[in-house]
């Protein structure tokens, strides 16, 4: 195995990443990807898709049964359309709620190509822009049908009682986000997130007191059980009793949101967790692009050790608010030593770095752009409070726009920021600093959303598939409820088809195979109750997250991939002999939820750490320090990295096969992502 | 700036719904003012597991504010001391050195306690699934501008659909009704043309769950409004009961 010494000056992993993975059997016969992506032009493809797909007539409908694992956006808006057709739907969700699934966070806004501003929107510039966003690291496809279907998402949210902006005619507010040039995004004033996922919620509830969807609350998804190479059902512990419990179904669909807490401190719910994917990783599905996630740039900076979770402050904030930081240094010293306010600064001593450095965005550049130039100024003396921090002001706004139509804008958010931070957002700039927020990668999907298990679907977050490595603003709110509205509910029958034969007692959980997951379950949780430690499961979780945020964050080398993927050993060994769960099994235990997800968390964040390492160039939130452009720019390898990342299990700590999807884009030229001009 | 502070907890720790519980005393040092009070209870817990004891169970997850997970009776009220807020979003900086803090979880007959200061309310989803939506499939919806909303209305249903179901009304009521809730959503779709077609029979039916629950039935003393986190005006419960009458009167 390699060392932190012997890697010292390398900046090309290839020589040493036999020690790490197998990346040389990708070419073999059996390692290739089929995306199934359909022929044609890419503006009919999904009309291709749809019109020559197999369907389920209504009366079999009834005779199939479909588990869907997570209520957000994605899985509320699957198992509701989903019943909505006719299919017995199972729904599970670890909260006490459906509604209260990550998703409701979610405080900007939704994008839709609608064009109702007439200011040159179309379904291909929403495809272009996701695209260019994502750093040309995502499936065409897609994004393609993504865009597409955002229209009928927008419709379909109206038409549910979800009370979007509007304007004083009546019709639907817009405004922008990062990365686009026109005004797309549909918003409910600081809780689009939360306006959406009720608006699926209530379309659940029908189906629910219909008896279509039968709803699990506080169950928590500890492994999917395959019969004959298909997915067939689930093991999940009831969070209330400990029991475990088996659940059968022709098919299994994963909505189980992203990886972010591997971070440990994370724009994420507490709840929030990478378990489901790794259980699936373990069975065999791949996990692809795990080294592209979302770093926010505008969150309220970190206090303290004992802090639990970062605030985002919404992206919308950079449509009126204006980033800067001192120009000269001895007067970030000065605000740092609290002997200076910001407010003290005159303008002509204030870096706008995003306008100097962007100026056809500026403040409102992509995310990982964003979060870069921040943490460059930090890192070369300019950071304010702890030195972790910018500024985002909103003087300017109030100057022009007066301080009641900010309140009007933003009131809600300014409010949010005064109580956490105890600062006057009105009189005093805000402080920010980028935190995780949102992961990329994920369980690989092809076009129909199936994983490489049969019968297995990711959808929403826990999917790689849109993208690429970096998300736009307001985009995860329009994939999630694509997947799970438009795209998921026409796939599925397409795999359920032949199905319909398939009798529910070929495999009912009295099968062998459910006896072995469970047990399976069953042994891991009694492993880790036997270990009887010092350490409680959020302390060693904490080193874990302070690992992955100064050596897979931000900024990576070659060198801090490797230094983490040992330390991340010394955790692992950690938690394997000194972790301490109190309490019984057989019980609500909160600290054994969160042992098994940290177990879960650490196979993946040695994932992310391979997957950094294996890709030897800048895209996307992926920024490799080896590889950039004399101005700081992420320098892509089209060359040699053009590719998904499809990592393929062997052991926890055995090295992963590395397999790869080509990319492939035909409807747009692959050019070097420019936001200065 | 920030700075530590001690404070003594009372905590109301009970092990299942038909259990007895008690208040049990904590001390704890240290505690950052910059910390929010869950990060606070964090402590707690974790002094707790050091020292082998069940850690105390309180539900909570999103920790800003919005998904309603989060309860708590501090001090006497639902959220905490301070107006407009949810547990989560509570700062120690709110609290003095060697303050008493009691910690109760909600207290309703429609709430039972499932461990400590978690309780169970799923009741608030049966009376979503009673009516608590617009009836249609997916795939059917007219286009989004077909229909104008004004400006004033869409913003008062927006008001009222920012409920975050969170029980506190509930809480906060001598009778344990949850008028507050139900209204809220009734509102939401009354405002809107795409809840006139169900608006009688969801009134209706919303309110014959909420009875059939066991909540108690509303006596205006407003202590819900007033304790709301999303500060869900009582004008909402005035125009639930017109909705009611008018559906019963239509019968």
């Amino acid at each position: 195995m390699a060392d932190i010494k012997s890697v010292e000056g390398m900046i090309d992993s290839t020589p040493i990443m036999k020690d790490y993975a197998d990346i040389e059997s990708s070419k073999l016969p059996e390692y290739q990807i089929d995306s199934k992506i359909p022929e044609g032009p890419i503006a009919e493809k999904w009309t291709n898709y749809k019109a020559h797909q197999k369907l389920v007539n209504p009366a079999n409908k009834r005779n199939l049964d479909v588990i869907v694992v997570g209520t957000g956006l994605a899985g509320a808006s699957a198992a509701s359309t989903l019943a909505e057709l006719g299919f017995n739907v199972y729904n599970f969700c670890i909260q006490d709620s459906p509604r209260r699934a990550h998703s409701i966070a979610a405080q900007g806004g939704i994008n839709a190509a609608k064009d109702y501003q007439n200011d040159g929107d179309s379904v291909y510039r929403l495809f272009y822009d996701t695209v260019k966003g994502g750093d040309f690291r995502s499936r065409e496809a897609n994004v393609y049908r993504l865009a597409e279907v955002s229209n009928n998402i927008i419709d379909q949210c109206v038409q549910q009682g979800v009370p979007f902006a509007r304007e004083y005619g009546g019709l639907l507010a817009n405004r922008s986000f990062g990365g686009a040039q026109v005004s797309r995004t549909f918003y409910a004033k600081g809780q689009t997130g939360q306006q959406l996922l009720l608006g699926a919620y209530a379309s659940l509830n029908r189906q629910i007191e219909k008896g279509q969807v039968r709803s699990f609350n506080r169950r928590e998804m500890l492994d999917v059980v395959i019969i004959d190479g298909r997915a067939r059902g689930i093991i999940v512990r009831n969070l209330v009793t400990g029991e475990l419990e088996r659940y059968a179904a022709h098919a299994v669909v994963l909505a189980t949101g992203g990886y972010g807490r591997t971070f440990f401190l994370s724009t994420n719910a507490m709840g929030c967790n990478g378990s489901a994917a790794i259980q699936a990783f373990r069975k065999g599905a791949y996990l692809s692009n795990l080294a592209f996630t979302q770093i926010h740039p505008t969150c309220i900076p970190v206090h303290g050790e004992d802090q639990s979770k970062l605030t985002l402050m919404s992206e919308s904030l950079r449509n009126d608010g204006r980033i800067w930081v001192p120009k000269k240094k001895e007067d970030a010293e000065a605000i740092r030593a609290g002997k200076k306010k910001p407010t003290d600064i005159p303008d002509e001593d204030r870096d706008f770095y995003l306008e100097r450095r962007y100026p056809a965005f500026g403040n409102l550049c992509p995310r990982d752009i964003a979060s870069r130039a921040a943490k460059e100024r930090c890192d070369a003396g300019y950071g304010v409070g702890t030195g972790n921090a910018v500024y985002l002001d909103f003087k300017y706004a109030i100057d022009r726009l007066g301080a009641d139509v900010v309140r009007d804008r933003y009131g809600n958010l300014f409010d949010m920021y005064q109580m956490i931070s105890d600062d006057n957002p009105y009189e005093t700039p805000m402080m920010i600093f980028p935190a995780s927020h949102y992961t990329m990668g994920g369980i690989w999907v092809d076009y129909e959303l199936q994983t490489s298990i049969k019968g297995l679907f990711a959808i929403g977050e826990c999917n790689f598939s849109d993208h690429g490595a970096n998300r736009l603003g307001a985009s995860a709110l329009m994939q999630g409820l694509a997947d799970g509205y438009f795209v998921l509910p026409y796939t599925l029958q397409n795999y359920l088809s032949d199905q319909i034969k398939v009798s529910r007692s070929t495999f009912d959980t009295k099968h062998p195979e459910f006896d072995e997951a469970e047990k399976g379950v069953r042994d891991r949780i009694a492993r880790l109750m036997a270990i009887k430690g010092t350490k409680s499961p959020d302390q060693i979780h904490k080193k874990l997250g302070h690992i992955m945020w100064n050596l897979v964050g931000m900024g990576r080398t070659l060198q801090s991939l490797v230094k983490a993927i040992e330390e991340l050993k010394e955790v692992r060994k950690e938690f394997y002999t000194d972790l301490r769960i109190v309490g019984s099994a057989d019980d609500l235990n909160t600290e054994l939820e969160k042992a098994l997800r940290l177990e879960d968390f650490l196979v993946m964040a040695r994932m992310m750490a391979i997957d950094a390492l294996h890709r030897n160039e800048s895209c996307g939130a992926h920024f490799r320090e080896e590889y950039q452009t004399p101005d700081g720019e992420a320098k892509r390898d089209d060359e040699h990295y053009m590719y998904v990342s499809c990592w393929k299990y062997t052991g926890d700590d055995e090295k992963p096969i590395l397999l790869k999807e080509p990319l492939k884009y035909e409807a747009i030229q692959v050019q070097t992502r420019n936001y200065k001009s | 700036m920030e700075n530590t502070i001690s404070v003594n907890l009372k905590v109301w720790r009970q092990r299942g719904p038909k259990e007895p519980g008690q208040f049990v005393n904590y001390h704890l040092d240290n505690v950052s003012t910059g910390s929010s009070f869950l990060e606070m209870l964090d402590m707690l817990n974790q002094q707790l597991v050091d020292q082998n004891e069940e850690p105390v169970v309180f539900d909570n997850d999103c920790r800003e504010g919005i998904c309603g997970m989060c309860s708590l009776y501090i001090n006497g009220h639902p959220h905490g001391p301070v107006q407009g807020i949810t547990t989560c979003q509570l700062h120690m900086r709110k609290f003095h050195d060697g303050e008493t803090i009691t910690i109760e979880p909600w207290r309703s007959a429609a709430f039972p306690v499932i461990r400590d200061l978690a309780v169970n309310r799923n009741a608030f989803d049966q009376i979503q699934q009673a009516g608590g939506y617009v009836s249609f499939n997916c795939g059917g919806a007219p286009d989004a501008n077909a229909t104008p909303i004004s400006k004033e209305v869409a913003d008062v249903a927006m008001d009222s659909a920012t409920c975050i179901g969170c029980g506190a009304c509930v809480a906060a009521c001598k009778n344990g009704s949850a008028m507050l809730f139900v209204s809220a959503k009734v509102s939401q779709f009354a405002l809107l043309p795409q809840g006139q077609v169900e608006r009688k029979r969801r009134a209706r039916a919303m309110v014959k769950k909420m009875d059939e629950l066991g909540f108690g039935n509303c006596t205006n003393t407003g202590a819900c409004a007033a304790e709301c986190p999303k500060n869900i005006p009582l004008s909402n419960i005035a125009r639930l009961n017109r909705e009611f009458i008018k559906a019963k009167c239509a019968d």
